[in-house]
């Protein structure tokens, strides 16, 4: 991973919760009334059929797009070429952290911040401090794997330019989508629109951003 | 399929107007047996976990259908019951609150009693929604999915009942802060060195997340229930508002908003503008499967934390090296009958709700109620083997004296009561027709929960009511308001269950359409 990729990484999740302190690019297309294309969208009713599609869609170099669907499908990451998150990594980094503070909290008070005695016991035994950083630890870990998985998916985000197509509010029921952003370098209204043909898709929709 | 165009079915059948939820199954159950098709003990033959050959729309339908349609009228009956007995929980706290705990029947020898009790009994029922959930997940037992959701509920709101008393039990609780990581104004720290402490971080963990687990595995049905409910508006077919009413249909109040209008606002701020990303379930799974890795040691180390509060100390009859086990497997216990008490009614109550709780789910609980309630039992056993064999004298006499001689032990009840429910009861369920029947399975899990109490009003009082000196014999009696601030704990933990019902998705819906056949990518399956 090298310095330009964790920039790029950073502008574009920035750009989702600040849009105000990045200007919008002007967009590539479109469309007849004049607002700008987000992308296509086309619908599949069948699981084996959208994964089929997915590794079409992969295979003919595409990376800006994504496969809606009811629930996580087993192998999709590797039909859509996703590399493995790095959120483990950012787990990882919470849970040490969390052990880092209770060590600091509980050696720091009772060693050196104000010691008391209290029964006898010895200020700097390690013992009865092993609880706290164990839960600590876990609590920071916690709250990393569920925050941070809701920021690096760019969540909570309550406008989208998919919820403005009406079949699309199927997605949490029984419709599976695949949707192409026109922000693909590969993207192009027609050539796209036949692959998704192709690959089986229906009521294929053209998409767009309006705010 | 009819003439009418599908999506029109589909709001229509989300409706709540029309007929919501398809009634008929296609796989009754087989002619002749109580057998819904999932208790066969062939070992190539997979149970199916959703039953009656449902496509995902269908299941969607059911699911969301508790949301959505109205409930039966006895939820409204018992809703209100439940609300009137949480009222004097209430009424009981602020009671404490005004005059002090006085009011309670503690004293100077048995200064732990039922506060202590009621808040061992609902974490330890706090224990199964999160077991079920993490580590259920990480042995990928798929069964879960039908109860993981309704079982983290049930999780949060025993912790919910069982923070109450540590809190109140204090006595000032303005001073409830003390129990706080800050120093005091004496600018004295609390003691990191004492397990009442750790107890505060065990339990305060535990609830966050409990709680955030629980509200992650929801984002994606609630997504579902905001985008039916925007699909109602967009089509015309939402139902106007109409206030539930004891007799008859509801009362139409036309000034108030539709109820959509509200499952939009609501929902689609709960579900955090989730949109079924592929590339979000990724690290949403990822996300998922760590938590749950997190959540088994985190489950296991809470009830050893609340054990070390006894074990600790140097009171005969609770300073054992046995403890945390024997309090994890007690919790497991407890709170997998408590799932399955609450959850059995609801197989008759609620439409459909037996296709997806099937009798498969019900013998696998008992099974785990029969395991864990024979660990419990060993630990008995243990315990007093090793007072007797440990040759203190002590620690011999609370169990002999204490509790179990009918002769010499004024609670020798408690202590049979807790044998009976919770070593006796459980043993029912060697037999297959005991486990696979539900009304026995009720029972059973009935005796257990009154039985995991008794064992903690046993280890608690009976512990230290007759400790070393008899200069200082006690007996603990309880006071109207010990028993009507427990009764009004339970009243507090079925409203927010009898809540949970009505609004919220009580399966989890994108799990159960894993486990569904349609979901896999091959097409011979």
């Amino acid at each position: 991973m090298d310095m330009k990729s964790i920039m790029n990484d950073a502008k574009s999740q920035g750009s989702i919760y600040f849009p105000m302190f990045f200007p919008k690019p002007a967009p590539k297309f479109v469309s007849e009334s004049g607002n700008a294309v987000y992308g296509i969208v086309a619908e599949f009713s069948e699981t084996p059929k959208v994964f089929r599609a997915a590794k079409k869609v992969r295979d003919a170099g595409y990376s800006k797009w994504d496969v809606h669907t009811p629930f996580p499908i087993h192998d999709m990451e590797e039909a859509m070429g996703i590399k493995t998150t790095k959120l483990p990594l950012m787990a990882g980094g919470a849970a040490i952290v969390g052990v880092g503070i209770a060590i600091l909290l509980q050696w720091g008070t009772t060693d050196w911040l104000y010691p008391t005695l209290v029964q006898g016991k010895p200020f700097d035994a390690w013992q009865p401090f092993v609880p706290i950083m164990f839960e600590l630890g876990i609590l920071l870990t916690a709250f990393m794997c569920i925050f941070g998985m809701l920021a690096l998916n760019g969540l909570p985000r309550f406008h989208h330019p998919l919820f403005s197509h009406e079949r699309f509010y199927r997605v949490g029921n029984d419709r599976f989508f695949i949707a192409i952003e026109a922000i693909d370098p590969n993207f192009d209204p027609i050539k796209t629109k036949k692959l998704l043909e192709e690959a089986g898709g229906t009521d294929i929709t053209l998409i767009e951003d309006v705010d | 399929m009819s003439d009418t165009h599908p999506d029109q079915t589909i709001a229509l059948q989300a409706s709540g107007i029309a007929s919501v939820q398809p009634v008929a199954r296609r796989q009754p159950i087989i002619p002749g047996t109580k057998d819904d098709g999932t208790l066969s003990e062939d070992p190539t033959l997979r149970a199916p976990l959703v039953l009656g050959d449902r496509s995902f729309s269908e299941v969607t339908d059911i699911v969301c259908g508790y949301a959505e349609a109205p409930m039966p009228k006895i939820w409204l009956t018992a809703f209100t019951i439940a609300a009137s007995v949480a009222g004097i929980a209430n009424v009981m706290i602020l009671y404490l609150i005004i005059t002090g705990v006085g009011v309670w029947g503690l004293n100077n020898q048995v200064d732990w009693a039922w506060d202590i009790t009621n808040f061992v009994f609902w974490i330890g029922i706090g224990h199964a929604g999160t077991l079920i959930s993490a580590i259920l997940c990480l042995l990928k037992q798929n069964w879960r999915t039908a109860v993981n959701r309704a079982a983290e509920a049930m999780t949060i709101f025993a912790v919910i009942c069982a923070g109450i008393f540590p809190g109140i039990h204090v006595g000032r609780a303005w001073m409830a802060w003390f129990l706080a990581p800050v120093p005091n104004s004496n600018g004295i720290w609390p003691n990191f060195r004492s397990p009442l402490l750790w107890d505060v971080f065990a339990v305060s963990t535990y609830a966050t997340v409990s709680l955030l687990f629980w509200y992650m595995g929801m984002i994606p049905d609630v997504a579902t229930l905001r985008d039916r409910a925007t699909l109602r508006l967009h089509k015309g077919v939402s139902r106007g508002f109409k206030m539930p009413m004891p007799l008859g249909d509801g009362l139409a109040l036309g000034f108030m908003p539709k109820p959509d209008q509200i499952r939009v606002l609501a929902y689609g701020v709960m579900a955090l503008g989730w949109r079924f990303s592929s590339r979000h379930w990724h690290r949403y799974e990822k996300a998922y499967l760590m938590l749950a890795g997190i959540s088994t040691p985190l489950v296991l180390s809470v009830h050893s934390i609340v054990s070390f509060d006894f074990a600790t100390s140097v009171i005969p009859g609770w300073h054992t090296t046995i403890f945390p086990p024997y309090f994890v497997a007690g919790a497991v216990f407890g709170g997998f009958a408590m799932v399955l008490w609450l959850l059995i009614p609801l197989r008759l109550f609620l439409p459909n709700f037996s296709d997806l709780l099937t009798l498969r789910h019900l013998e696998n609980m008992s099974k785990i109620i029969l395991l864990t309630g024979t660990m419990v039992g060993f630990a008995y056993s243990m315990e007093f083997f090793m007072a007797w064999y440990g040759a203190n004298e002590y620690e011999f006499a609370v169990f002999a004296n204490n509790r179990v001689n009918p002769a010499k032990a004024p609670y020798w009840w408690a202590y049979w009561t807790m044998i009976i429910c919770n070593v006796g009861f459980p043993q029912v369920f060697w037999f297959r027709k005991m486990r696979q029947n539900p009304l026995v399975i009720w029972i059973v899990a009935s005796a257990v929960t009154v039985g995991m109490w008794f064992e903690r009003f046993v280890i608690i009082v009976t512990s230290i009511h007759r400790a070393f000196l008899p200069g200082e014999w006690h007996m603990f009696f309880p006071t109207w308001v010990d028993i009507l601030t427990f009764v009004g704990s339970c009243g507090i933990f079925m409203t927010l269950f009898l809540l949970f019902l009505k609004f919220l998705p009580i399966f989890a819906l994108s799990e159960l359409k894993i486990v569904m056949p349609q979901s896999h990518t091959d097409d011979h399956h």
